[in-house]
Parts: structure tokens; sequence; C-alpha cells
């Protein structure tokens, strides 16, 4: 690692970035500006490396590849170059859910309001990035979009703050929503279709210490048309549908058990389903009062 | 070996370093331990001296991360025990454990904090259909469907191919000799089976302290792929210590090595251990190991290529020549596994399917 690495502090953990590639660098520091980033010094305890570059001449340059190095391996295969700032966040996801097995992990977005959190758990494609961004956009401060990190001590919602990364229609969708949104660059024709990042806003990237107890639980469920529908589930349910979702319920055994338990029973636990995001938000701040 | 010594390797040798190092230093140390699949086990040794309150809380969060995966590993892996057990139970036969089970079985000290991917076993090879038929009918089934794999295993190697359970996407491994049948050096089983020992009321067995050590020794010397070298070479060090005490152990593993003919393994094996961990191994074991190696040249190249193939597999730990020596053990590796007329067919098999996979991917 001849280049200057970034370290910076994401959420509870810290991490160095090194990249020659020029639009990972410029992503990250406009994406995350306002982060901790600090010099390596003796007294610097680094969580994760991660580094996207040409992986080799043919690779890199005649087929115009990059490569995700974790620690010096390689857990995936090349992508195309202009994917290169998406495979640093997807790397970085690869890293948190495969060696933190000290938080329970659980795909979903979180958002907080008046000291409680709100996590919304759904498959891809729900909505709940999008419903994540618009709250955020509307006074609920950003947790994650990506992944609910839950202390297995106390059973408190980890803030882990990072961009929201928004697919297709949505990208529009929230830039039209929110008329402050600062997105990272486009990426088209990725995995995932067309793939934008959206800023956090200051006051959660100022406030990522700040950890909260959950207090709802909602699968939401994006329906073109549909009326605005919350509608209670019961708490065994939503205990295994979370732990379905869950990145390291696995490795965890009766500590993810005794903890997720925990977070549903100090909550409610709704289905949801959606199609206009101001109805939703309203629902949302009512329920937050 | 002392003076580039990664600083994993000294930590192990004498764990109270740890007390002094910056957080730099241990940001190197669990990078270093995590890849080469001994951090779970680098805790338990620092708990074991008393250590453990020391460690700075940045760090000991990933010590216990990896502790707690090992210990949901190792509770999966009884439960898997208990399931290998049950089909048993409808052959007359002894469950024998070996390389990571064995040690778990066996409650060894190198069991502690180790990760499997998955079981091994040993039965007589007049059993293996017998064996095979039984675990079908138990749920697992056999993979490397291939016609030229199945043969390869089947014909040549010392076990059949991998098997793995419906359900719990498990593997187990059943074995019915230490190397395979095309190796030079291959021992005669029925003196393994002779001597193992059982370690709980159950249907459970695993190999004589001595034949654990050889048959770890032989499985790690015989290795084309180093990415655990670091943690097999740890388990030796971790038997050997834990042996020690057992009356007339050294005595017996050197008569046992030449019985199986496994004199090669153990003489690196305890090369090795004393190199890189300083193992106690008494001089006179030593000595006598030494003269099953009589020829000078050929240890000092086995020795650069080992100090180099051996080290935890992260970048911090390479130096000049390790990827080459790792590349020169790969295909030693499949040379002494298995005579020329059928190495050079196989490999050139194996290359045109990994060419052709890729592009197939790409």
């Amino acid at each position: 690692m001849d280049s200057k690495g970034i370290l910076l502090q994401i959420g509870p953990f810290t991490v160095r970035l090194d990249s020659c590639i020029e639009v990972v660098n410029r992503s990250v520091h406009k994406l995350y500006e306002g982060y901790n980033f600090f010099e390596e010094k003796p007294d610097v305890f680094i969580d994760f490396y991660i580094r996207i570059d040409r992986p080799n001449f043919y690779r890199g340059y005649l087929r115009s590849q990059v490569q995700c190095y974790v620690d010096g391996i390689t857990p995936f295969k090349p992508l195309p170059i202009a994917q290169s700032y998406p495979f640093f966040e997807w790397g970085l996801n690869w890293i948190i859910a495969s060696h933190v097995h000290y938080y329970l992990l659980i795909h979903a977005a979180a958002v907080e309001k008046n000291g409680h959190v709100l996590v919304l758990c759904g498959e891809p494609g729900a909505g709940k990035s999008t419903l994540c961004a618009a709250l955020a956009s509307r006074g609920w401060r950003l947790f994650s979009d990506e992944m609910a990190v839950i202390d297995l001590k106390t059973n408190e919602v980890i803030p882990c703050v990072r961009p929201i990364s928004l697919k297709n229609k949505a990208i529009d969708l929230i830039g039209d929503f929110y008329p402050g949104a600062i997105f990272g660059e486009s990426f088209k024709d990725t995995a995932k279709g067309t793939l934008s990042h959206l800023k956090p806003s200051k006051e959660s990237v100022k406030r990522f210490e700040e950890r909260a107890f959950c207090k709802w639980v909602v699968f939401p469920q994006y329906r073109e048309g549909s009326e605005t529908c919350l509608t209670s589930i019961e708490k065994d349910k939503t205990v295994i549908e979370l732990a379905k979702n869950s990145f390291n319920y696995n490795a965890l055994g009766s500590l993810g058990f005794n903890s997720l338990c925990d977070m549903v029973e100090r909550s409610h636990c709704y289905e949801f389903e959606y199609s206009d995001l101001n109805e939703a938000i309203t629902l949302f701040d009512e329920l937050a009062c | 070996m002392n003076t580039q010594n990664p600083l994993l390797i000294s930590v192990l040798i004498n764990p109270e370093i740890s007390l002094d190092l910056n957080l730099q230093q241990w940001d190197l140390l669990i990078r270093q331990a995590r890849r080469s699949g001994v951090l779970a086990r680098f805790g338990f040794i620092l708990e074991d001296k008393g250590l453990l309150s020391s460690v700075p809380s940045v760090a000991l969060k990933h010590i216990q991360s990896t502790q707690t995966y090992a210990y949901q590993m190792g509770m999966s892996l009884k439960w898997e025990i208990y399931c290998i057990q049950k089909v048993f139970d409808t052959l007359e036969l002894p469950l024998v454990f070996l390389k990571g089970t064995a040690y778990t079985v066996a409650n060894n000290v190198a069991s502690a904090g180790r990760f499997f991917s998955d079981v091994d076993i040993l039965v007589p090879e007049d059993k293996i259909v017998e064996v095979e038929r039984a675990l079908i009918h138990g749920g697992w089934k056999s993979t490397h469907l291939d016609a030229y794999d199945q043969r390869f295993y089947r014909e040549w190697m010392h076990e059949i191919p991998p098997m793995e359970h419906v359900k719990r996407h498990t593997s187990i491994d059943v074995h019915h000799n230490i190397l395979p049948k095309t190796s030079r050096f291959c021992p005669n089983p029925a003196l393994l089976l002779a001597n193992i020992v059982k370690v709980s009321d159950k249907n459970a067995w695993v190999l004589s302290p001595e034949d654990r050590v050889i048959h770890s020794a032989t499985h790690l010397f015989h290795e084309g792929e180093f990415d655990h070298g670091f943690r097999d070479l740890s388990d030796l060090d971790l038997l050997l210590k834990e042996f020690n005490t057992i009356e007339l152990f050294w005595e017996n593993l050197i008569n046992r090595a030449g019985e199986l003919d496994q004199q090669l393994p153990l003489y690196y094996a305890l090369r090795y251990t004393s190199l890189f961990f300083q193992t106690p191994v008494p001089n006179f074991v030593l000595s006598v190991s030494k003269q099953w190696f009589p020829n000078k040249v050929h240890e000092v190249s086995m020795d650069w290529l080992f100090c180099r193939a051996l080290m935890p597999n992260h970048p911090s730990c390479e130096i000049f020549g390790t990827g080459f020596a790792r590349w020169v053990l790969y295909i030693r590796s499949h040379w002494i596994k298995m005579p020329f007329f059928l190495l050079v067919p196989h490999l050139c098999r194996k290359g045109w399917l990994r060419l052709f996979e890729q592009e197939e991917q790409d």
C-alpha cells in the first residue's frame, strides 16, 4: 500500500481506504464530508482495510476492471472500472457483515426521532431505502440505510451513518421530493441498475455516537397506487423475520436471539404498504409524537 | 527466524509482549491472527495467561467476535457429530474422527477457538461402501459427480468424494487412509486403526496421541495450499506441548513414525514447530529425526521454502520469494502424492479446466 490511505470513522468502525481510482477518492470526500478523517498514527487502531484498484495490467487497463482488496484478499470477482465507487460501498458492507460478530447486524434501514428508532426491514426492492431517504430528509436522524447495528449488551441501536444508496427510479423520486438533496455520481448498469448515493445530513453525521432504543419495527412494501396502510403484526413473527434478515444471527447463537427478542419486546411491529411518500411521512411523524 | 519474526509469532511465543504493544501494533497483530485463522485461539492463549483483561478494547472486540463465531461453530459441530453417531449406530464400526474434529472430541488444547470446514472420519477400506450407503440413508449425498472426479477419488485418493448433507449443507470426508493410494509413503491403515482410542461413552474414537501428531504432520507437509499452513503448524505445536507430559511419548512418536513410514513429515513437523514456536522438542528427538534427513542441500532448500510458505497468510508476513515458495510447494504436493505418469495428465486437465471455466465466468 504505497498510496496515501484515507482513514475515517464510519459509525463504530475505523476504516482505511486506499485507492488510485480518482472517482473513489472524489466520491468519498464528497459524500463523507464532515466525518472524522485522521492521520495514521501509533495510537490509531484500524478495524477494516479496503483497497479499490486495478488488479493488473491486463484486467486493469485492457479490460478496464477494478478489484476490491480486503486487507489483501479478494473475496469478489473484478467489476467494470465505472463501478469502482459502488464496489467500495459493497465491499465495506461485506467486510462488516462477515467480520463483526460483536454486534447484531440486521439488513434494515434505521432512522430516529425524539430518541426512538424506527427500523425498516424488507426485501431488496421493497422501498426501504427510499422511505428511509424520505424520512431522513424530513427531520428524522439517519442511523443507517443498509444495516441496523444492535449492541449485544445494551440492545441499543448504534448509528452507522453512510450515504444512502438509491436505485433507478428512487434517485429522481428523492431528487424531486427533497430539493436540498446532494447526490454523488450516478453509476449505470450495475448489478442493481443505476445507482446513486445520497449524502447524509450534517446533523446525522455529527451525532454518530448517539445511540437509541428501537421503538418501531416496520416491514415496508411499496406498491404503486396503494393506500397508505399500517397493520400491526405479531412479535413472534417479527423476531423470525428479523432473524431471517440478519447478517450474523447464525454466528451469534443465544446472544443474537436474546438481543433480538429484547429489541422486539420493546417495539411496536407493523407491516406497511404505501405509494405516497408524503402520506407515509405524516403517518410516521404522528407515530413519533 | 528471530530477526524478522512476524509480530504474531513473537506474541505467540511470549504472550507477555502483548502488554507493551501500541494500538498500531495491535491492529497488525489482529490482522495477522485473523488471516491465519488463529485469532480466537490467540484469545484463549491470552486468557490462559491472564492477559486478556489488558488487551485494549478496540482490539479485544475483534478477538471476542471471532471467539463468539468459533463457539457457535463448535456448537454446530457437536450437533453434526451427534448426527453422524446416529448413522453409525446402524453399523457395527468404531467412529474414528480425524484432524480438527478429533481435537474437539478428544478435548485437546488445539480445539479451542478452531474453525472447521468439514468433519473427517476414518473407516476400513472394505467398509467404505457400507458407510457411504448408511450416510446416504442419513441424508448425505456425494459431491463431485463428474466421472473423472469420481474416478480420481475412488481409484487414487485416500478418501471418497466429500459428501454433503442435503439439509444442513455440512460436509463429511470419509477416509480409508491418511495419504493417497498413489503416494510412495502411503502407510498401512490397519496400523492406525489398531491403536485408536475411545474418548467418550458414545461412539467417538480418535487416533492415538502419537498417530494424531503424525497425521497432522503428514497432512500439513503433503499440503499444496498454505492458506491454513500457519494454523496447522500451530495445531502441531499445541499437540506436542500437550502430549509432552505423556510417559514415553517422544520415544513412541519416533518409533511410530518408522512403522507408519512417516519419518519425513514428522521431521518437518518437529523442525518447524521448534523453529517457529520454540516448541519444547527434546534434543534427542531432534537429533534422531535429523538422521532421517541426511542431505544438507535438501534441508537448506526445504527450510527456504517452508519458512516462507508456513508464515501467517497476510501481506505483512510476505518476504522475498514467498509467492514462489508457495508455488513450488504446490507442485511438490502433487509430485509426492502421485507418480509422474498420473500427475502430468491430471495437472493438464486441471489447468485446462481452470482456463476454460475462467473464460466462461468472464
